[in-house]
């Protein structure tokens, strides 16, 4: 028997799979599909103070090994998802569930994370200072040191609640934002978010989505996150969630060997509804092939020696 | 909804760039006519969407234009090769508000779900009318397997080639008393017949979407109920939802 466990601060997962922010909705739309409880967490859709419809449409486009998306942070409020939406996760879910938390100011940051402080249902807060796909938001957080400490000191002065801040890849240097986060207190890293992208239609000689840039993900990112997941992982000494492409029982141990103590699953849960439950199944027995018996032992291991 | 591999029976050209392909397998997700599938496409990331045209217990088909890339791929599929499939996705239509005379209206590709529809109301003992509208006479599809059901076919194209010149929207006047109406085809086209009609009726959408099954918010409109997701919510929506 292997052990699939693994921790994130305070909080210990039974294994390392979490479905990420945005593909997963808010849940319990999976447990029609299967017993979500087999995964290590959710996180669900991000959330902003008040409720956005997000992006014109086209917000999806395909693109080689994954696609492109420009959403725009669709979702129903901060209020309305404690009220409503993690009620109803709740009932099917016992494991922990991580908020993914973005804002366009510090305040509306701070406001949120004292919300979601009441909410006992909330064991972590995932803060996104990296959406790509609005304006004036998420992403300028995430692309200068000194903003991006401000919104940590801010949030952890508010919560009790472990705080993970999420990364942008779109920027020249990672670990000069993965270590301002550290130094500002953040209690972990989830890294990478979307590719800043782009498709060209051919026939309208336009770009593609009606945003004209969208977040690059799926399979094709995959050596790009492994890569920043090494980088932050000689930077930092607080845990790191690795995401972009995992799409396998051996992309989640290839990510841990780079320095991720969990991982999240993105673009693979629109690919197929059971992506998350496949990877968990796969895991011990692809755990046994490559002769690891504790899952925890092996993050960062393509580090040593 | 089911995930299941089907085997391809028959992938056959119907018009100048539209298919209709046959698959066999478990059809045991499929609810009702309006809903639809989403087919892994050898070679691209995305599923596809598309309604179903037809189904019973040995498979079902779905009728595509060939409009980009992966349906372009499609009409490459050949007897025999697999495709993973979801099924049973989305909302149909609600044939309990069919009343005695419904009328049904299609535009182009949307005739495929239209034609389920009319399959399962005939099959009901109800004869809808059924009016279609296409761009020339060579793009005209499941006229005759329309009127072989016993449905009342009222036909235009925008040429004038076949049927009625013009529109679906020119044609309803000369349509009978109805009691409901179905419609899916182009959004201007949907948008004109909710202008144009005096009963309730229900609306299947397209959409570009990332998923299908109501994770990723990528096929998002914006309804009176507040915003919707076209794969989970809809496809089909009822007229008092409609805000266009």
């Amino acid at each position: 028997m292997v052990n699939t466990s693994v921790r994130l601060g305070n909080i210990e997962l039974e294994n390392p799979v979490i479905p990420a922010s945005g593909t997963f909705a808010f849940g319990y739309e999976f447990a029609d599909f299967y017993d979500i409880n087999m995964l290590g967490a959710v996180v669900i859709k991000g959330l902003t103070r008040d409720e956005r419809y997000g992006n014109p449409q086209p917000r999806i486009a395909e693109c080689p090994g994954g696609m492109l998306n420009a959403i725009g942070l669709q979702n129903p409020g901060v209020e309305k998802v404690i009220s409503e939406e993690i009620p109803k996760l709740r009932q099917c879910f016992q494991k922990p569930i991580i908020a993914n938390v973005s804002g366009f100011s510090v305040d509306e940051y701070v406001e949120c994370c004292e919300k979601l402080e009441q909410e006992p249902e909330v064991s972590m807060l995932e803060i996104n200072i990296s959406c790509p796909n609005v304006k004036h938001g998420g992403m300028s957080f995430g692309t200068d040191p000194g903003s991006a400490s401000e919104v940590v000191r801010a949030v952890k002065r508010v919560t009790s609640k472990p705080v993970f801040i999420k990364l942008t890849p779109n920027i020249t240097d990672i670990t000069v934002m993965a270590r301002a986060c550290e130094d500002a207190g953040a209690d972990g890293l989830t890294l990478i978010n979307t590719l800043l992208g782009m498709r060209i239609d051919l026939n309208s000689r336009k770009p593609l989505l009606a945003n004209k840039t969208g977040g690059y993900s799926g399979k094709g990112i995959f050596p790009v996150a492994v890569r920043m997941v090494y980088q932050v992982y000689e930077s930092v000494k607080i845990p790191i969630i690795g995401v972009g492409g995992i799409s396998s029982a051996e992309d989640v141990l290839e990510m841990m060997f780079a320095g991720a103590s969990a991982v999240e699953i993105g673009a693979a849960n629109l690919v197929s509804p059971y992506a998350c439950r496949d990877l968990v199944r796969e895991l011990p027995a692809t755990m046994e092939r490559y002769g690891i018996k504790e899952l925890k032992s092996i993050i960062g291991e393509a580090h040593h020696g | 909804m089911r995930q299941d591999v089907f085997t391809i029976i028959d992938n056959r050209r119907v018009s100048p760039d539209t298919y209709v392909l046959t698959l066999s397998g478990n059809t045991s997700g499929f609810r009702s006519p309006g809903q639809f599938v989403n087919v892994s496409v050898p070679g691209f990331f995305l599923r596809r969407p598309f309604s179903v045209m037809t189904w019973d217990s040995e498979g079902f088909q779905i009728m595509y234009k060939n409009a980009g890339h992966g349906t372009d791929a499609m009409t490459g599929l050949k007897q025999g090769d697999s495709l993973d499939v979801l099924t049973g996705l989305g909302n149909g239509f609600d044939l309990d508000r069919s009343g005695k005379q419904p009328l049904l209206i299609a535009g182009g590709s949307g005739v495929s779900p239209i034609y389920c529809l009319a399959e399962r109301l005939t099959g009901n003992g109800i004869i809808p009318t059924v009016v279609m509208g296409f761009a020339s006479s060579e793009n005209v599809v499941m006229e005759e397997e329309l009127r072989a059901m016993g449905c009342r076919v009222v036909l235009t194209t925008e040429d004038g080639s076949s049927g009625i010149r013009g529109l679906v929207t020119d044609a309803l006047a000369i349509s009978e008393e109805y009691t409901f109406v179905y419609c899916c085809g182009p959004l201007p086209m949907m948008k004109a017949v909710s202008e144009k009609i005096f009963t309730d009726g229900q609306f299947s959408f397209e959409a570009r979407m990332g998923c299908g099954f109501g994770a990723c918010m990528g096929c998002s409109m914006m309804t009176a109920r507040g915003t919707k997701r076209v794969c989970k919510d809809g496809p089909v929506f009822g007229l008092e939802d409609l805000v266009w």
